[in-house]
This record gives structure tokens, sequence and C-alpha cells, in this order.
């Protein structure tokens, strides 16, 4: 058997071990994703008519709906992949693992196995909250077949940088606490985003926090993409984002993997 | 390095920091054969085991198993062996028969195959009845049998087993004894570490006993046994008169007054009893009870690791 094909082979039955696993224990992932739905609710059913009055509209928490959804799609990703650390962590403690890194298996399907998964999970979790918020009255406007395609491609690729980045801090994590508290900067890197008020709505001082961090570029491109807003040099950015982390992500998680288990 | 052997480890060293775990340590094992690591708690069996079976690397040595070298083509070392760990090595949030399949998958059989495969080995483990339970619900005997059971599917030439009955209760340990014996009835070689002198003494077809990093003794349990002296028959009286004249018969024997008895040093064969007992007729002497000690792997054991090698060890008495 070549070595892709080997590949290919061993990745996809890991990646079946991984989505059992989802599967048969739904509520770790369905947990993460409250915090989104939670959010989405507050803002929109408590704070709407004041943020849509102070982003200069009228006081109309319907328009704030539009502002508000591209953000929390993009959330939704960042905090399922809380869910991929504590899982990457919690499995590398498993004795299944050292039976793994002594089996004539590609060495990466491991890895690659938890990554897919993931991906696939934050992607059904961003469908989930999707649908919430066109049930409460998101629409999005002039969106033409490609332009969907993109919103799309894009929501996989974030999933699939934040994912390596969530997977390297699984397998750094000694246990589920250490990997859930090394996670949290993929719930609050989207909290300080342009994701609830513009960038340039914040004080001076701060407004670089928001510019230099992946989510503003991919929130903005999204909202270009949706809703027909300016993207801008943000379409660029959002995907340097991405194949940066992408690229970080999988050297440092690959590296640790290869280290001796202790 | 001698061929034949599954494995052959010449000069393996490993330490974590300064503290070092195997100092040059050289094992050869036969093909077909079972091996026996024994030592206590922290002698560095585990990390043996981890080295051999390539789960990490050795920072000193030369290593071929199954002829091969792990350092260079781990990928064939891998392909050639089974390893069962010290702490079971299953899936728990997946049922057992999911457990045996995610092996046949990994093992590249077709689906067809892999069911067979699957559904005989758990059916040769007894887990049939369980196979659709998770595996994090079945007892400790039934995870160590679903282990061995997934290392089994790539039907592996050498296995390791890191004390494979640490932790099971009596009956489940024997049934991973004779689990053991079957492999090896099939030509596996099995390279087994134990804290268990006795599980040593009745599977193994050589031991080596590890302490602080280092083999101090490697053979046959009956070899380890000669190692320590202390073979004897002890002749126990209840009355005082025949003691006495016991005594002056039996010039060789060590005395213990206090309990009437006498101990005449012997290695416990036929022959040797036979011209006791010769001895003990010709002089007319009756004892009251007759008991030979033989040293068994505990003497072994105590007299050659930990701060006990200094400490006389206190025998039990094995009645004939």
């Amino acid at each position: 058997m070549s070595t892709l094909s080997l590949a290919v082979r061993d990745s996809s039955t890991m990646l079946r071990r991984n989505l059992l696993h989802a599967r048969r224990y739904p509520s770790l992932t369905l947990n993460l994703l409250l915090t989104p739905i939670m959010l989405l609710l507050l803002f929109v059913y408590v704070f709407g008519d004041v943020m849509s009055a102070g982003l200069g509209g009228r006081a109309d928490r319907s328009a704030y709906i539009a502002y508000l959804v591209p953000g929390l799609l993009l959330m939704t990703i960042g905090s399922a992949t809380v869910g991929t650390a504590v899982s990457v962590s919690t499995d590398m403690s498993e004795g299944i693992i050292a039976r793994f890194r002594t089996m004539a298996i590609h060495r990466g399907s491991v890895l690659v196995g938890h990554v897919v998964g993931s991906v696939v999970q934050s992607v059904a979790g961003v469908v989930l909250v999707g649908a919430v918020a066109v049930a409460i009255g998101f629409r999005s406007t002039d969106a033409t077949a490609l332009e969907w395609l993109a919103a799309f491609g894009l929501l996989v690729l974030f999933a699939l940088a934040l994912t390596w980045i969530a997977v390297g801090m699984g397998l750094v994590s000694p246990n589920a606490e250490a990997a859930s508290n090394n996670a949290m900067p993929m719930i609050l890197l989207p909290l300080l985003s342009s994701a609830f008020v513009p960038v340039d709505a914040m004080p001076g001082w701060f407004r670089p926090v928001a510019e230099y961090q992946p989510f503003t570029p991919a929130i903005e491109t999204l909202r270009g993409l949706l809703l027909g807003t300016e993207i801008g040099h943000n379409g660029w950015l959002a995907l340097a984002w991405c194949a940066g982390l992408v690229v970080l992500g999988h050297l440092w998680s690959a590296r640790t993997f290869d280290r001796d288990p202790r | 390095m001698t061929t034949g052997s599954a494995i052959a480890a010449r000069g393996l060293r490993k330490s974590y920091g300064d503290k070092t775990v195997l100092d040059g340590i050289d094992l050869t094992v036969p093909d077909g054969t079972v091996f026996s690591l024994l030592g206590p708690n922290g002698a560095g069996k585990t990390t043996a085991v981890k080295i051999l079976s390539t789960l990490i690397s050795a920072d000193a040595g030369d290593l071929r198993i199954g002829g091969q070298d792990p350092a260079t083509d781990a990928r064939a070392v891998r392909a050639a062996i089974g390893v069962t760990g010290q702490f079971s090595a299953v899936d728990g949030l997946i049922t057992g028969e999911e457990n045996m399949l995610l092996m046949a998958d990994l093992h590249h059989l077709s689906k067809k195959e892999g069911r067979r495969v699957a559904a005989g080995l758990l059916e040769r483990f007894d887990l049939t009845e369980a196979a659709k339970k998770p595996a994090a619900t079945y007892s400790g005997g039934m995870k160590r049998r679903l282990d061995i059971a997934m290392t089994l599917v790539g039907s592996p030439r050498i296995i390791f087993l890191d004390e494979p009955t640490t932790g099971l209760d009596p009956r489940a340990r024997h049934d991973m004894w004779q689990i053991i014996r079957e492999l090896v009835t099939g030509g596996v070689t099995v390279f087994l570490t134990t804290q268990y002198l006795e599980e040593a003494d009745q599977l193994a077809d050589r031991i080596a006993v590890l302490n602080g990093g280092k083999i101090v003794a490697e053979g046959t349990a009956g070899e380890l046994k000669r190692i320590v002296p202390g073979g004897h028959v002890r002749l126990r009286f209840s009355d005082p008169a025949a003691y006495r004249s016991a005594t002056a018969a039996l010039s060789d024997a060590v005395r213990d007054d206090a309990a009437l008895a006498l101990q005449i040093p012997g290695d416990g064969s036929q022959r040797d009893l036979r011209v006791l007992l010769d001895r003990l007729d010709a002089a007319g002497i009756e004892a009251d009870e007759l008991t030979v000690r033989t040293p068994d792997l505990d003497d072994v054991f105590f007299a050659l690791t930990g701060p006990a090698a200094t400490v006389p060890h206190q025998p039990k008495e094995a009645l004939r």
C-alpha cells in the first residue's frame, strides 16, 4: 500500500472513531454550542434595540441580528474547538493511544482523525446556530450562490485553522481542565473582535487588540459575503490568518505528538 | 546479534533528566519462548517494554526486534509486534466489538475478514455476550481479555505483556495464564513483565531479574533458585528425649532447641531424602513432622532486589 493511500485509509478509520465518540457522547459539543446561542438570544432580545440605536440606526433589533450573526457563527467555531482541545487531551491520556503508537499505521492519522472530526462537528454547530439565527429573523441580503459557497468555504477553513491550534493545545495539556483553560482564547478572542460592535466604536488604544487577531477579518469577510458590506483587504487578511494558523498548528501538533510520551 | 532471536538488546540505556532508569541492559529472547522480566515497582520494567515496543526511544544501545532495528525501521518492528500495556489499551467509549473492528481496520483487513476475525477472537476470549457494551463498563479481567484480543487481531509474532495480571482476581489471573500458554503453543514469542514471582515461575522459559535499572540475574527458574542457598529438611519432635537422641545421631544438623527441631541441609532431591531417611531408620529416630524446603523465586527476589537484599528473609515452609 502506498504511503498516501495508507494515510487516507488510517485517517478515515480514526475519523470514524472520533465521530463515533461524538455521536455517543454529544453532550460536550452541545454544551459548548450553548454559549453562542445564549449570546445570540441575549444580544438580540435584550440589547438588540439599544445596540442598533447605538450603531447609528433606529432602535430596531432585527437590524442588529444581521450585524451580529456572522460574528456568532465564527464564535461557534471558536467554542467548538475548546471541545477539541479537551477531547484531544483526554484521548492522549488513554492507553489506546499508546497502542496506536506501537502499530504499523500512518502516524499522523491519529491527529488527522481528530482534526477532521472536529471540523465536521464545528460546521455542524455552525449550521445549528445558523438555523437558530434564521428562526429569529436573520436573512442574508443579495448573496449569490457563489458568495454562499465562499462563505461556507471560509467557515470550513476557519474551523480547520482553529482546530489545528486547539489540537496542539490539547496535546500539551496534561489533563482536561488544563486543556479547557488553555483553549480559553478561542472563546475570548471573538468577544474582543468586531463581532458585537464595529472596531471604530472601540476606544483607540483598544482597536489594535480587535484588529490584529483572526476573528475580526474573518467576521468582516463573512459579513461582506452574506450582507454585501465592504470586504476590502479583510478577505486576504482572513485567508492569511487561516493559512498561517493551519501551518503553525499542524507543525506544533505533529512535533508534540512525535515526541516520546512520558 | 544472535540470529533466531525474537528480541535482542545490548547496552540498553534510558534516563529521564539525571534519573537513570535503564543502566545498560542486555537481553536475548529466542523465537517462540516466554521471557519474563521480573522486578520490584520502579525497577524499569515498563520503560524496558516501552523501548522494545517502539513507544519511546532508547538513549543508547543496540536493538533488534524480529530482526529489525527500531531506531532505523520502527515500522517493520511495529508490523511484527503486539503490545498489551499495564493500563488497558482499549477505547472505553466504544463497545468491545467496535474496538475489535477498529483494530481490524487499522490492520487493513477487508470488512468481511475483519468481522470474521473480530467475532472469532471475541468468542475465544469469552466476550461475545459483552461485545455490544461499552468497554468502560467491563470488569478488570474482561478489559484485559479484550486488550489481548485486540493485540491478536494483527497476528503478531512477538507480544509484549506489561504486567498483564496486575490487579486481577485469582480466577482472572489463571485465565490470563492459560491465554498466554495458548499463545506460546501457537509459536508466538512472549515478553512478559511481572512483579509476581509465581507468574514468572509458571510461564517463563527464562527469567531476568531487573533491579535499579540493571539485570542482576538471568536464567531459568531452576537456575535462579540455585543462586540462593537455603534448601533443607526440617525435622520436628514433640518428645525432648527423641530430640536429644536425634541431635546425637545427626551431627551435621542445625539445632533449634526451642522448637525441638533440626535442619539438615539438602537439595530436596529424592536421593538426598532417601539417604536421610535411611540414617534416621538406622538410628531408630522417628520425627513427628518432616518438611522439605527448597528455595523459591521469592528467595531469589528478596536476595537480589531492593533494600531487603541485606535483611534475612523468613522463608515459607513447603509441606511435602
